[in-house]
């Protein structure tokens, strides 16, 4: 039960007061409430303009907070059933950076699942943390990674007593949950601290019938991104953490890399979401949950194409499925995810979150419309009926397991060279390889590339694939170590 | 009393019309209904305050929307009606005694129970024997149909709004798979004049031009429509529609009409030249 009246939203109050005040500004931000810029006021709106202020007295400080600042993260903290819950305004790489920094320093291990976001891997190589890949499970038919199984961490720790946290993504983009419960109770059993990337995660601490949520399973820290099924403006995030964390040293940590500026924008867009989510978010997600559930219903009657839902679940490397999330295999269309994307955008003016080898993920938010659903499932069987192709030739299995040779840290920063992709086998990439969305990497800094990994290249390309993350912008050539 | 209702056919044109009374005002789970009687145009419909027909001016509409398909292919005996909650694309198809079955599918009930309140001029379409009515999403509707009706009418709202799914290339595509061999699918096509109704209608015949082999535009003119010029698509697998069409035929059904005629027919295939070349523009576009 909430302590706090959720109905509140402190920093909304208080710049709706100041707005009334009509201080004049002599202060940044120099274009002074809009007037120093007619053009951009004229596209953004003149609130827009008028709300995006400096820290002052009145409205606190995201560095130190001690007033509103303060009182909206400890509603957030209430909302999210977490200890205490930061304002993050550089989107949730800024929080998985805290997460990962407070937890390691140079040297240190963090055991964690190769399919996660890139941003885990940068913390990685800008504190010299070490990972310990734990290799995700890989459903065969699906082409996807999955969760981590109990037993695969349990060895990871046994083998890396040392290693100070166990990282898990909770749900995976396509909505897929490690057993988050069990895997806490092994970190914290080995004295290592329990942190989720949940930015794909943020409806679990609201919805019903949702998959657990890291606060709720005793993990020590937690990244959310409440841009994303939360509603508030993209790059706005909670860094969540446990009841035992020292908050005070987190946010040390957190004012290393942050912006001095925090934007009131970001800002009042989290306190207003988190409002909504607590007082709403019951029915909001129930709303999600229905209409995913009726695209999966339809899509699966199209056929061909597999929307997947709970019947994945193995007790294990899929302990629970966030029914949330639509995801669709393509393979058996003879179609590429990433070629169901692009016909969606390009003759269906249908835009979705992504498309990798084999699936594709349509994201659901309580913006969507029944009849955008229609869209979206008459477009899939038109593309059926135009374009079904024979599915031999396909690649689909898209997890190859990574040889790590050296830390991120020490091949970002060796000496390197280029060399033509080909010639890069048995080389140590000192580089990112991967597509984005979904943004896991195929390769990172310090792994060996093997033969898989430039056939894999070679072939996501020729799908059309947007692949980033090397110097070289077409992948034509590597960055390896000297 | 000055009472008068008034539409932006532009950011900087209106259409006003002298209001005598308003009949009905409400919303439903879609959209505002609204019905309005006037001394020039009888009473009115329109919904989110777009004007949708009027007693006086919505016989040419319906006649251009039934006849043209009807007399191409005189054996047509099963019709998907989707939009049309007024009732006026029914009562045109419910002189053809040669018709088996029509089904409609509307999207906002409401509309259906106000029109049969209010305007019994074109409601008295649902009365027909052969009418079964679906609420539902036409979208949702066609895509589970497979070579099945020989005509789709879509008679859709505008682009934007409940009716915007039945503009898209998608449903143009499901409109084909569930049209039978000989199928024509006609559709309101918005209007060449003004550049957003111009932009609409372009993209809509582009993706019908991607969707059919055989893809003409007809037009009519209706005063309450932005700018009077109103166009129509006609879409086919295998029927051209003057190169198949007998007048001959379709005059001996005697048929009453006010606006449609046989000579009138292939006269409406005939189209200023400036629409000629908007039309081509997106042919080309593959």
């Amino acid at each position: 039960m909430p302590k706090f009246d959720q109905n509140r939203a402190p920093i909304q109050s208080a710049l709706a007061e100041f707005e009334k005040n009509r201080v004049v500004p002599f202060d940044v931000p120099g274009h002074k409430r809009g007037k120093g810029n007619p053009e951009l006021t004229e596209f953004l709106g003149q609130r827009c303009m008028s709300l995006d202020v400096n820290s002052m007295r009145p409205l606190d400080n995201l560095c130190h907070p001690v007033s509103v600042i303060r009182e909206a993260e400890e509603l957030a903290a209430d909302a999210f059933g977490a200890g205490y819950a930061f304002f993050m305004v550089g989107g949730t790489t800024s929080a998985v950076q805290a997460m990962v920094f407070s937890a390691s320093k140079r040297g240190e291990k963090i055991i964690l699942p190769r399919n996660v976001h890139r941003s885990v891997i940068n913390a990685m190589v800008l504190c010299g943390a070490i990972p310990v890949y734990v290799n995700p499970e890989v459903d065969k038919r699906l082409g996807i990674a999955l969760g981590m199984s109990v037993s695969d961490v349990e060895k990871a720790i046994k083998d890396n007593p040392d290693a100070k946290a166990v990282l898990v993504n909770n749900p995976t983009y396509y909505g897929i949950c490690s057993d988050i419960r069990a895997i806490t109770e092994l970190a914290h059993q080995n004295n290592m601290l329990m942190l989720a990337d949940e930015a794909h995660g943020t409806h679990f601490y609201f919805g019903e019938g949702l998959p657990l949520s890291a606060m709720a399973a005793g993990a020590d820290m937690a990244s959310v991104s409440m841009h994303k099924s939360g509603g508030s403006l993209t790059q706005s995030s909670f860094l969540l953490t446990g009841k035992k964390v020292n908050s005070g040293r987190v946010r040390q940590i957190i004012n290393l890399t942050q912006t001095t500026s925090g934007s009131y924008l970001f800002m009042s867009s989290l306190d207003i979401s988190r409002k909504n989510l607590a007082v709403n978010g019951r029915e909001i997600f129930g709303k999600v949950t229905r209409l995913a559930d009726y695209a999966r219903e339809e899509i699966n009657q199209i056929g061909d194409f597999y929307a997947y839902s709970k019947e994945l679940i193995n007790g294990d490397s899929i302990f629970d499925f966030d029914t949330t999330k639509l995801s669709v295999n393509t393979v058996d269309t003879g179609l590429a995810g990433i070629e169901v994307y692009d016909i969606l955008r390009d003759d269906y003016d249908i835009q979705i979150e992504f498309g990798d080898m084999g699936n594709i993920l349509a994201y659901i938010s309580v913006g969507d419309r029944e009849r955008d659903i229609e869209r979206l499932v008459g477009a899939l069987s038109e593309i059926r009926r135009r374009y079904k192709k024979d599915k031999n030739g396909m690649l689909i299995s898209e997890y190859i397991p990574p040889h790590v040779i050296t830390s991120p840290q020490e091949a970002f920063y060796a000496d390197k060279e280029s060399v033509p992709l080909e010639d890069g086998r048995g080389r140590i990439c000192s580089e990112f390889v991967m597509c984005y969305p979904p943004g896991i990497p195929i390769l990172a800094p310090g792994e060996e590339i093997t033969d898989d990994i430039i056939r894999y290249i070679k072939y996501a390309k020729e799908k059309g694939c947007f692949m980033t993350g090397a110097e070289d912008m077409s992948i034509d050539r590597l960055n390896v170590l000297r | 009393m000055d009472l008068w209702f008034s539409e932006f056919h532009t950011p900087n044109i209106k259409l006003s019309i002298k209001v005598d009374k308003q009949l009905y005002s409400g919303r439903s789970e879609f959209q505002r209904i609204d019905v309005f009687s006037s001394e020039e145009f009888g009473r009115f419909l329109t919904l989110d305050g777009y004007m949708m027909l009027t007693e006086r001016d919505e016989f040419i509409y319906h006649e251009m929307i039934v006849h043209v398909p009807m007399a191409v292919n005189p054996d047509i005996d099963n019709i998907l009606v989707i939009g049309a909650g007024d009732g006026g694309v029914l009562r045109e198809l419910s002189k053809y005694g040669t018709i088996h079955k029509i089904d409609i599918v509307e999207i906002d009930e409401e509309v259906v129970r106000v029109c049969k309140e209010f305007l019994p001029q074109t409601a008295c379409g649902f009365d027909d024997p052969r009418v079964n009515v679906f609420y539902q999403d036409g979208l949702k509707f066609v895509r589970r149909c497979e070579n099945k009706y020989d005509l789709i009418i879509v008679d859709s709202t505008d682009p934007f709004g409940p009716g915007e799914g039945l503009f898209t290339k998608e449903f143009y595509g499901n409109c084909y798979k569930a049209l039978t061999d000989n199928g024509i699918m006609v559709n309101q096509c918005e209007s060449p004049f003004y550049a957003e109704d111009r932009a609409a209608m372009q993209r809509a015949h582009k993706r019908i031009v991607d969707s059919f082999p055989i893809s003409k535009v007809y037009q009519a003119h209706i005063p309450t429509y932005p700018s009077g010029h109103w166009l129509f698509g006609f879409a086919a697998k295998t029927l051209h529609p003057i190169r198949n069409y007998d007048g001959a035929a379709w005059e001996k059904l005697g048929i009453k009409t006010d606006y449609y005629n046989t000579e009138l027919h292939s006269a409406a295939f005939a189209l200023p030249n400036y629409v000629e070349e908007l039309l081509k523009n997106v042919e080309g576009i593959v």
